[in-house]
């Protein structure tokens, strides 16, 4: 018995030697060392020897088995480092094969522009109003400072509405009245807001214009406000906008709604200002229209001209995204192509 | 307007690069578009930049101004001939050349009175006259039919003043050296003969006064701090008196404040001089005679237009008598013949230049062909009048009729500048045309307008431009715009010269001159300050918020933002409902009265239109669309008001559930119901809004039974689901099922929460049991969710549908709804009893309230 015992140790000892896998590894465990094991059931059949031998035979036993586990556990280990080796060495992957695709949604290039020019002017205290896209012509003109059949109007191609009197806005600029006369308190309160909507122009659609697009409109009312204030804070937005070294330039304009008027330009972030295609060799991009309101709207929308000032100003943002990501065709916006969207 | 900077030297002298003084234009206002230059190098000022523009610059010793001597026959060809040319040096040159305007002069010996033309000399630099694409080339040696030739008299267009190339440039008469100011000699360098810079000035509505060569020299004049020399308004009238010769009679004074004649007797038609001619072709006029081209010259120069008259066509209209100017309004029916040829139905506010015959002209717009200047004309009758404006532009709206001279009298110009331009004109005329000036003008001026004056305190200017101007550098300012200043204290007393039509009186005026002195001082040099005004009350714009958010929710749950446009047609939406179905959509639309297209004739009713276009152009591209759109449609409830814009939310689903790839293989299921469902509940829940309920909808554009109608709090949000088959079919969307919502957005997130509450997180263990009932086909999900969500009380944490069945062992006509349910207690461990009871509750009141079974 003890030399079946012997033997079967050798056994053992010569078979943990091949081994190289976990699944083997186990095995040889259930085999030899496992509950219906071929040593455990030696253990167990010590009883059955004479009494004399069962001391000797059961102090060998429980020594192989302690030997065979050692065996085992050094086994295990050097199998289980054998095989994350492995793995390391061999499973690998073609990393240049592409992911698998997670389906992603997006915000339209005009949404992401405006947010920002919300989040920027938002810092700077101006706060979102939206008014209608619908308008009349005393809002939209009138109350402008631009009377019926002025020459001024020439600056706008409207859409009228088969209703007299009735147009689809061609700025956001009747924002102002409606803001003033909404927040102003007949004239007491001063106003920092930013006026974000959907414009029309009776213009036939081409690569550079669209029949419709957006603006986004400023306006400060206050006892204080003066043009130094219309330059500082237009100068900040553009720094933050453009970065904080970027150029600003501002050249005389003409809005019958403010006075003195000005056109915004920053100097070209795609040249540097050297002169480029987009700048059109100038160095100078148009970024806003501004200035600082007009004595005839501030009365129209209930202040005081000789006691409150203010300014505004409006600019594009389909313009602003079309020059940040180098699109050339603004019909692009409003069709929706999803090969054009996903890429924003 | 094409503003040439000889033409600007006349009256201001300018002594800074062409480029710098177009930045300096463009900062004040005078926005330089474009400079083109003739012959000159593109100049270079510090810190401006131009595109670099690639004319031909001419070789200052290589073409020169010329004389041909003789035009000889060439002995080998009858299509050329030999020119000899004086260009200043020792011997006459030879040149070969076939330009036709020479052949008149071929063989008649040397000429009496010389050719002035251009020469350019070998090795010089002119465009192949013979290339249809621009084409430069260097003079070369070349023989042409055995003679030798290696210099030429050039074409307009080889010297690239213009495309003509029919015939050598010639010129009448001997042209000025512009450098010198005096008679150009043969050998002078053509740069200072015709070499010029062109600026093309665009004029904002505003500079009415800038819309003239003068007008802008007075500008530059005050920019650069330089007198201005204005043009010589001095005329010899030696002849017979005008009065008795014609009268004036002025019926609308408000539409037509002043009007002016002088009549020239005895005159030559004949072309204008040639420097007048040179000027006008610059500013893009066509030279007719010499009669109407002085009337274009004035126009351009002092902004003031001009009419002339046959003054004999007007006598015999007059039966022989001396003629009678009428300015009026039409009679009923009235109609009038222009120049160009179109006969115009007059309408009511069209004031009419007239005689006691009829209509000569629309007045301040465009003549009458009747009564023009032809080569017959002796005598000229010269109007030069004034229009109310606005009448003006509403007239050349309403007429489609846009002229030089109506464009300025649209914009506005003094009653004031009409004497000046008769005088300037009728003594232009006398000098071109020859004859006697009668003595005398005739002016009917029944409303001078008043001179307007300002009172400017200084602290107006500070408080508006923010810095400390002193008195007299804005005094300076405005002398130098030709204002007259008086100080007095820290006030300025203006008065406005009369051809500053834009500034208005009292607060208006002050912000007028406002501008003016921040224009010319520089915008630059204001400081740029933050505002240190009060801060205004503070407020959140909730509405803008919760639209951003539902946004952002959806942008999460895969889909992309879509914004179309907003015009439509009635029968472009009547495509969303199938045929023979009621149109919920007709009616009520806000309709364009200027379309541009007839596919973009009135503003939607619905986002749905936009989106299935919107799918049907994609599906070209792809087959997995899941798009969303936030954004306003257009109701006309009551005639005559504005219309309501509700914001409206339209999602649009279709093709394929996942975004196909390698490794899950390609075949994937598309999108049904259930996903767009799953997008709206989870837009609910991105909104915390609890209160929804799901019913059947009734809506046309849907198919009937996969579509469903969300409700929140009681009211409706709209439908969503499977568009109808037909609808899909028309819009040839067809190849998987199609699915889109339209919700009416201020519904929806009027429904959000101002804030929500979050739920503890339990750290007691959750005991996980499933129960499967089986209920009628008609029993809704909802109502056996709501029912065990009631019966499980406190203790039951969660339920989740995991598994719908039907068939096997399930009886016909019954489902059976598999759930996962969690019970969980906040403060102890739950023991087998306590589930073991609410179970069985559960169980007994779906039993009791839904006829379900337990299945086995």
């Amino acid at each position: 018995m003890l030399e079946q015992l012997e033997q079967l140790y050798q056994q053992a000892l010569a078979e943990i030697e091949q081994i190289t896998d976990a699944e083997s590894l186990r095995a040889w465990e259930i085999g030899y060392l496992g509950k219906k094991g071929s040593i455990t059931q030696m253990l167990r059949s010590t009883g059955q020897l004479p009494p004399e031998q069962r001391a000797s035979f059961g102090k060998r036993a429980n020594q192989i088995k302690l030997d065979l586990t050692a065996a085992y556990e050094a086994r295990e280990k050097l199998v289980r480092e054998q095989a994350l080796a492995r793995d390391l060495e061999e499973g690998q992957v073609d990393v240049t094969l592409p992911g698998r695709a997670r389906p992603t949604g997006g915000l339209h290039p005009s949404t992401q522009i405006l947010r920002q020019l919300y989040a920027i002017w938002a810092e700077m205290g101006f706060q979102v109003y939206r008014s209608r896209d619908v308008e009349d012509d005393d809002t939209n003109f009138t109350l402008l400072n631009i009377p019926p059949h002025h020459p001024a109007r020439d600056m706008w191609d409207t859409f009228y509405t088969t209703t007299p009197g009735v147009i689809l806005r061609t700025h956001t600029s009747p924002g102002q009245i409606h803001a003033m006369r909404d927040l102003g308190g007949n004239g007491t309160q001063p106003i920092r807001v930013i006026l974000p909507g959907m414009c029309y122009r009776y213009e036939q659609v081409t690569a550079r214009s669209e029949m419709q697009f957006h603006q986004l409109e400023g306006l400060a009312i206050g006892r204080s406000i003066r043009m130094s204030d219309l330059k500082g804070t237009i100068t900040a937005f553009a720094h933050r906008m453009y970065g904080a070294h970027a150029a600003v330039r501002f050249r005389a304009s003409y809005f019958p709604f403010t006075e003195p008027s000005m056109e915004v330009d920053v100097e070209c972030f795609l040249c540097g200002g050297k002169g480029c295609r987009v700048c059109k060799y100038a160095g100078w991009l148009e970024i806003a229209g501004a200035g600082m309101v007009h004595p005839e709207v501030l009365r129209n929308g209930g202040y005081d001209p000789t006691v409150w000032s203010g300014f505004a100003f409006g600019m594009g943002p389909e313009r602003m995204a079309m020059l940040k990501y180098r699109i050339s065709d603004i019909r692009y916006f409003w069709q929706n192509d999803l090969r054009f969207l996903e890429q924003f | 307007m094409k503003v040439p900077i000889s033409w600007l030297k006349e009256f201001v002298d300018i002594d800074i690069p062409v480029e710098r003084l177009a930045e300096r234009l463009t900062l004040a206002g005078l926005e330089v578009s474009g400079i083109t230059y003739i012959g000159v190098p593109q100049g270079q000022a510090d810190g401006v930049r131009w595109p670099n523009s690639d004319h031909l610059v001419w070789d200052r010793e290589k073409i020169l101004l010329c004389r041909i001597r003789e035009v000889k026959p060439h002995p080998n060809a009858d299509r050329l001939v030999i020119a000899m040319v004086d260009y200043g040096g020792a011997e006459l040159e030879a040149c070969v050349t076939g330009a036709p305007n020479l052949f008149p002069y071929k063989g008649l010996g040397p000429l009496d009175e010389p050719l002035w033309a251009v020469w350019a000399a070998e090795g010089a630099e002119v465009w192949d006259g013979h290339s249809d694409e621009p084409k430069r080339m260097i003079l070369k040696e070349k023989s042409l039919r055995g003679i030798p030739n290696r210099s030429m008299v050039c074409s307009e267009k080889e010297l690239g003043i213009s495309d003509e190339h029919e015939g050598n440039l010639l010129l009448r008469e001997q042209p000025l050296n512009q450098v010198t100011g005096q008679p150009a000699v043969p050998g002078t360098p053509l740069q200072d003969v015709l070499g010029d810079i062109i600026l093309e000035v665009e004029l904002t509505p505003n500079l009415a006064r800038a819309y003239s060569i003068y007008g802008v020299a007075r500008e530059v004049a005050a920019l650069l701090g330089k007198p201005v020399r204005p043009p010589a308004y001095d005329y010899l009238a030696e002849g017979a008196p005008i009065d008795g010769a014609a009268a004036i009679e002025i019926r609308a004074p408000e539409l037509n404040p002043r009007f002016t004649l002088a009549l020239l007797r005895d005159v030559e038609i004949k072309p204008s001089p040639e420097w007048m001619q040179r000027r006008l072709k610059l500013v893009g006029q066509r030279p007719i005679n010499n009669i109407v081209d002085v009337t274009n010259y004035v126009t351009f120069e002092i902004g003031q237009p001009l009419h002339a008259f046959d003054y004999d066509k007007l006598v015999a209209r007059a039966g022989g008598r001396p003629p009678t100017i009428i300015t009026r309004l039409p009679e009923p029916g009235e109609t009038l013949t222009t120049l160009d040829e179109k006969t115009r139905q007059l309408e009511p506010h069209n004031i009419l230049v007239c005689d006691t015959a009829g209509v000569l002209s629309l007045g301040g717009i465009i003549g009458g062909a009747e009564t023009e200047i032809s080569a017959e004309t002796k005598n000229v009758l010269l109007e030069a009048a004034n229009w109310n404006f606005i009448n003006i532009r509403r007239t050349m709206q309403s007429q489609k009729v846009f002229t030089d001279a109506g464009t300025r009298f649209s914009r506005g110009v003094h009653p004031s500048q009409a004497i000046l331009g008769l005088q300037r004109g009728i003594e232009l005329m006398r000098q071109t045309a020859g004859g006697q000036i009668a003595r005398g003008i005739l002016d009917a001026y029944p409303q001078p307008s008043p001179t307007v004056r300002v009172e400017l305190p200084i602290g107006e200017v500070r408080r508006l431009l923010g810095m400390d101007l002193d008195v007299e550098t804005v005094a300076d300012i405005l002398r130098r715009l030709l204002f007259d200043v008086a100080v007095r204290s820290d006030t300025l007393d203006v008065t406005v010269p009369d051809f500053r039509t834009d500034i208005g009186t009292g607060v208006v005026g002050q912000a007028d001159l406002i501008e003016d002195i921040a224009r010319i001082y520089g915008y630059d040099r204001i400081p740029d300050t933050m505002i240190s005004d009060q801060i205004p009350p503070q407020w959140t714009n909730v509405d803008l918020v919760r639209e951003e958010r539902a946004r952002d929710v959806l942008v999460a749950l895969g889909l992309r933002e879509n914004i179309s446009h907003r015009f439509t047609t009635p029968e472009r939406e009547a495509q969303l409902i199938p045929p023979g179905a009621d149109n919920p959509y007709a009616g009520g639309y806000v309709e364009i009265a200027n379309p541009l297209s007839a596919d973009k004739t009135a503003l939607r009713h619905s986002l749905l239109i936009s989106l299935l276009e919107n799918a049907r152009a994609n599906a070209r591209f792809t087959a997995r669309q899941q798009v969303f759109e936030i954004g306003s449609v257009y109701f006309q409830r009551r005639p005559g008001a504005l219309p309501d814009e509700p914001r409206r939310l339209g999602i649009l689903m279709t093709g394929p559930r996942r975004v196909a790839d390698w490794a899950s293989g390609l075949a994937a299921d598309n999108v049904d119901f259930f996903d767009l469902k799953g997008v709206v509940e989870g837009l609910l829940d991105g909104l915390h809004i609890a209160e929804a309920s799901f019913s059947r909808a009734a809506h046309p554009s849907f198919h009937p039974g996969r579509s469903a109608l969300l409700t929140v709090g009681g009211v409706d949000i709209g439908a969503f689901g499977e568009i109808h088959p037909q609808v899909a079919q028309t819009f040839e969307l067809t190849a998987a099922p199609l699915l889109a919502a339209e919700f009416d957005l201020d519904a929806l997130l009027a429904a959000m929460p101002d804030r929500h509450e979050t739920q503890p997180l339990l750290n007691t263990p959750p005991v996980y049991q499933d129960i499967a009932l089986v209920v009628s086909q008609e029993t809704p999900a909802a109502a056996v969710q709501a029912a065990i969500i009631k019966a499980g009380g406190k203790l039951l944490r969660s339920v989740r549908l995991f598994d719908v069945y039907q068939g096997g062992s399930v009886p016909e006509g019954h489902k059976s709804l598999a759930y996962n349910l969690v019970y969980q207690a906040e403060d102890r461990t739950l023991t087998d009893a306590e589930v073991a009871k609410v179970h069985q509750k559960i169980v007994k009141a779906c039993e009791r309230e839904l006829g379900a079974k337990l299945r086995g």
